[in-house]
């Protein structure tokens, strides 16, 4: 048990420095990708986290993303504030606008969540552009920094690392283990004293909160904002794709989905980019039907399946 | 009244998008997320046959309901039923079907962006007409004219035949529906086949005087769920009220404020009903 | 009024009868009903338990038993009336905060969490609820429940590979692992083997021997007439009669209300 997080441990710092040693080796393009795959995986384990255990598809992530590009480029741009008051800014609005999305839907269904999170971007979008149109006056939003993508980079190295060492504390807390029983049934968890939406809709306002970070954070990449760059549906569903193929029972689960994906989408997005949409589509129902737990799932099979032929 | 009239006129086709829907989630248990691009198939197919061959729309009704009903019928037999045999339990169906949905969802709509990718726009019965003191063009209130006529057939399918009343008694208790010796597997496949044809036909009749394209089918789709929400899950009366509230709330912000938010007035009421009337409309407070 | 102490012959061993009788009230249940639509479940029902007290609920199926025990545990809220917990008002309160408040209770079909282990399907039950407790005391804790219901040695077992009747045992471990105030069983001892329903009935009696509260649904005659201190009786959702069990069941009204059920 000990010597098992002590191993865990180590791998987790190794993969870290690693990580961080990628902008001294690659540059440019590949730094570009590397850059996406580090936001992807943020944004898709943050995501797991919630969604693993209790099984609510959030599709979220967007309008939480875009909440923290736009908050940063507007506070950059027409208020003059420094791009880390404005990236905790966004975070913390972010997270309330989660919190107050969690308590609306959260008791409910899973079905009304996802329904209400499906239009959440881009009904925030359309909101955001309506009261830059007719109050702000529609001028285009810059965010003028001197960071590179070396330093983008490594930030949301950052954030990631953070996510991770949050998914490894949440796992070991009352706060896991009540989203376990929750996921498991959620009568029970009520019975022995679980406040479920509560448990629901913090884990909900993490995923706001990291989401957030990551916006803000990739703002400067873009240097010119407007509502639709950053209010993107389709980051949501990606999200929700890498975290799936990866698998959400385990931590470094969606860290498996988004590295090939990253690549694939890729990809396709420079040699058939009228295909995006078809197959995100076959994405999808890959999963469904042949992926159900993730690469994870199959890795534990195979080691699984051979464990039980050793044995015999 | 302008608006009370185009509003109740676009109400009446989201009521008929809102029964579809309402019949395979009611019925089928399965939130079929690519409703709205069955919708924008029906569209394309009306948008086809005009361009190139002047069919009228209505009678491209003909071709598209039996192809819908088909398509949806093949879609439940092939890719829904491995799902709800394999469910452990509701949840995890719930979970599948949204995201099998969500997939075929984008296969549509990439396969209708690869075939057209513009917007499907021609112009039939455009013209003008006056009723109440007001003017509104003729087609809108001819495919209210139709939503309305295909409702009243569905609903009174689903109260008079032996079908609807198989496909009612799934809705209620499946496993009481199985011990009465109903086949819900097969109910099941037919209540999503009709939901799914009806989808069409109210694509079909959109058409005419809203121009769509490949990947509009999402919104037609979120609508459609809040209007099933509103109304609450099963209710046809309810799915007619909160379509009609929709319809007008929606033609109200558009008119009076901007275009640009109807989707949040649309969201809106949603946050309103999720927070104070979330068993719908006519729901009674809990079960 | 007609308890157990006033019937010498049933009162059990081990418990001294002194103490049921000047016990306090714990739960307190008064006029609630619960409408389901148009059909009323429970119908002005009122009745109370004291500490150390075992009640049981007996009545044909469909009387409105299991109803009774979600308006307490708060899986419905009443209709109208209200459930007092030793004297805090528990009427319109959710689930979670009457676990908390010391009421523990099992299923009727039975719910495990499927994807935990044996242990951590007990130890859940310890961790939020009235008495809490983590890590390796809560783990304590629920090995030695396990013990006490028999599945020693199973607890890193899948709960999902357990006999139906061994996960009715994990679900009692679960309820007990809190330290409830009262504890709500509704049919435990049903589908049970009689060997398995005299140990059953052991542990039960064994609880009660402790001291803990235990409100009991039960079809099984026998059970109630050796376990129960007192016992009530509702038929569509009314309460039709109340005293020791021996006197209840001899009732008239309860033999009508029965009449055709199978009843041992
Ligand atoms: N959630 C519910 N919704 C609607 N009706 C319900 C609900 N729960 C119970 N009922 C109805 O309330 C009545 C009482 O049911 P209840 O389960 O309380 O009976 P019971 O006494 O526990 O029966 P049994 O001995 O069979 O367990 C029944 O008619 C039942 O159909
Ligand atoms: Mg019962």
């Amino acid at each position: 048990m000990k010597s098992a997080d002590i191993r865990a441990l180590v791998t987790a710092v190794v993969c870290i420095v690693l990580a961080a040693l990628v902008p001294f080796v690659f540059n440019g393009y590949w730094l570009s990708i590397a850059l996406t795959a580090m936001m992807y995986i943020a944004l898709s384990t943050s995501w797991a986290l919630f969604s693993g255990p209790t099984h609510y598809i959030s599709l979220a992530s967007g309008a939480f993303f875009g909440v923290g590009g736009y908050l940063v480029a507007t506070g950059m741009s027409d208020y003059n504030q420094s791009f880390w008051l404005m990236m905790f800014v966004a975070a913390i609005a972010a997270t309330v606008l989660a919190g107050l999305i969690g308590l609306a839907t959260l008791r409910l269904s899973g079905v009304y969540f996802v329904i209400f999170t499906l239009g959440l971007a881009e009904m925030i979008r359309n909101l955001v552009s309506w009261v830059q149109n007719n109050f702000l006056g529609s001028r285009g939003l810059y965010v003028l920094t001197d960071f590179t993508e070396a330093h983008i980079y490594w930030m949301l190295l950052t954030v990631a690392s953070a996510v991770f060492i949050f998914g490894w504390l949440v796992e070991r807390s009352r706060l896991g283990f009540a989203l376990k029983i929750i996921g498991n049934d959620e009568t029970v968890a009520r019975h022995v004293g679980i406040n479920t939406a509560w448990t629901k809709v913090v884990l909900f306002m993490s995923t706001g909160f990291f989401a957030a970070l990551v916006g803000a954070i990739i703002a400067p990449r873009y240097s010119y904002i407007e509502p639709n760059l950053v209010f993107s549906p389709e980051l949501s569903f990606l999200v929700v794709i890498m975290a799936l193929l990866g698998g959400t029972h385990r931590l470094w689960g969606p860290l498996l989905g988004v590295i090939p994906f990253t690549l694939i989408w890729e990809a396709i997005s420079i040699w058939i980019p009228n295909f995006t949409t078809l197959f995100l589509g076959i994405a999808f129902l890959t999963i469904v039907y042949f992926v159900p737990n993730g690469f994870v799932g199959l890795l534990e099979k195979t080691r699984g399946s051979r464990g039980v032929k050793a044995g015999s | 009244m302008d608006i009370l009239i185009s509003g109740l006129l676009l109400g009446g086709t989201y009521v008929l998008i809102a029964l579809g829907l309402n019949l395979q989630y009611g019925v089928a248990r399965i939130m079929n997320l690519a409703n709205g691009e069955m919708l924008v198939l029906g569209a394309l197919a009306s948008f086809w046959m005009f361009v190139s061959s002047a069919v009228s729309p209505l009678l491209t009704l003909i071709l598209v309901i039996p192809l819908a009903f088909i398509g949806n019928w093949l879609i439940y037999r092939l890719l829904l039923i491995p799902l709800v045999r394999r469910a452990r339990h509701q949840g995890q169906l719930e979970v599948d079907s949204i995201l099998a949905t969500f997939g075929m969802s984008f296969v549509l709509v990439g396969i209708m962006v690869a075939l057209h990718g513009e917007y499907f726009t021609y112009s039939f019965l455009a013209r003008p007409i006056t009723i109440l003191q007001s003017t509104v063009a003729l087609n809108r209130l001819v495919a209210f004219g139709f939503a309305v006529l295909i409702g009243a057939l569905l609903v009174l399918w689903l109260n008079y035949s032996r079908a609807g009343m198989a496909v009612r008694a799934v809705a209620v208790d499946p496993a009481s529906a199985r011990l009465v010796g109903i086949n819900v597997e097969k109910i099941s496949a037919l209540a999503f086949a009709v939901g799914g044809s009806v989808a069409a036909v109210a694509g079909v009749l959109i058409s005419t005087f809203i121009t769509l394209d490949a990947s509009v089918g999402v919104i037609f789709t979120m609508k459609a769920l809040i209007i099933i929400i509103m109304g609450g899950v099963g209710d046809v009366r309810g799915a007619i009220v909160a379509a009609l509230i929709l319809g007008l709330v929606e033609t109200l912000v558009a008119t009076l404020i901007d275009p640009g938010l109807t989707l949040a007035s649309a969201y809106l009421i949603f946050l309103l009903v999720l927070l104070f009337k979330p068993q719908g409309l006519f729901g009674r407070a809990q079960t | 009024m007609n308890t157990a102490t006033n019937n010498p012959g049933l009162t059990r061993s081990g418990k001294p009868a002194a103490r049921i009788a000047s016990g306090r009230t714990l739960l307190e249940v008064q006029s609630v009903s619960k409408a389901f639509g148009g059909l009323l479940a429970v119908d002005d029902l009122s009745f109370s338990v004291r500490e150390g007290e075992v009640l049981g609920i007996v009545g044909p199926n469909g009387s409105g038993k299991t109803t009774v025990m979600n308006l307490v545990s708060g899986v419905f809220s009443v209709s109208s009336g209200e459930i007092y917990l030793d004297g805090q008002d528990l009427t319109a309160v959710p689930a979670h905060k009457i676990a908390r408040a010391g009421v523990a209770r099992t299923f009727q079909l039975v719910k495990v969490l499927p994807g935990l282990s044996t242990i951590d399907n007990v130890i859940a039950g310890a961790v939020f609820a009235r008495r809490r407790r983590w890590g390796s005391e809560a783990k304590s804790h629920a090995r030695n429940l396990l013990d006490r219901v028999g599945l020693g040695g199973r607890q890193t077992q899948p709960v999902s590979s357990l006999t139906y009747i061994d996960q009715k045992r994990v679900e009692l471990a679960r309820a007990l692992a809190g330290d409830p105030q009262i504890l709500l069983l509704d049919e435990w001892l049903a589908g049970l083997n009689p060997s398995e329903l005299q140990t059953g009935m052991e542990l039960v009696q064994s609880l009660s021997d402790e001291g803990r509260t235990i409100i009991l649904v039960e079809h099984v005659m026998d059970a109630i007439r050796s376990l129960c201190d007192r016992c009530i009786v509702v038929n569509s959702g009314r309460l039709i009669a109340e005293g020791t069990p021996s006197a209840v069941l001899s009732d008239p009204a309860v033999i009508a209300a029965y009449l055709g059920e199978e009843h041992d």
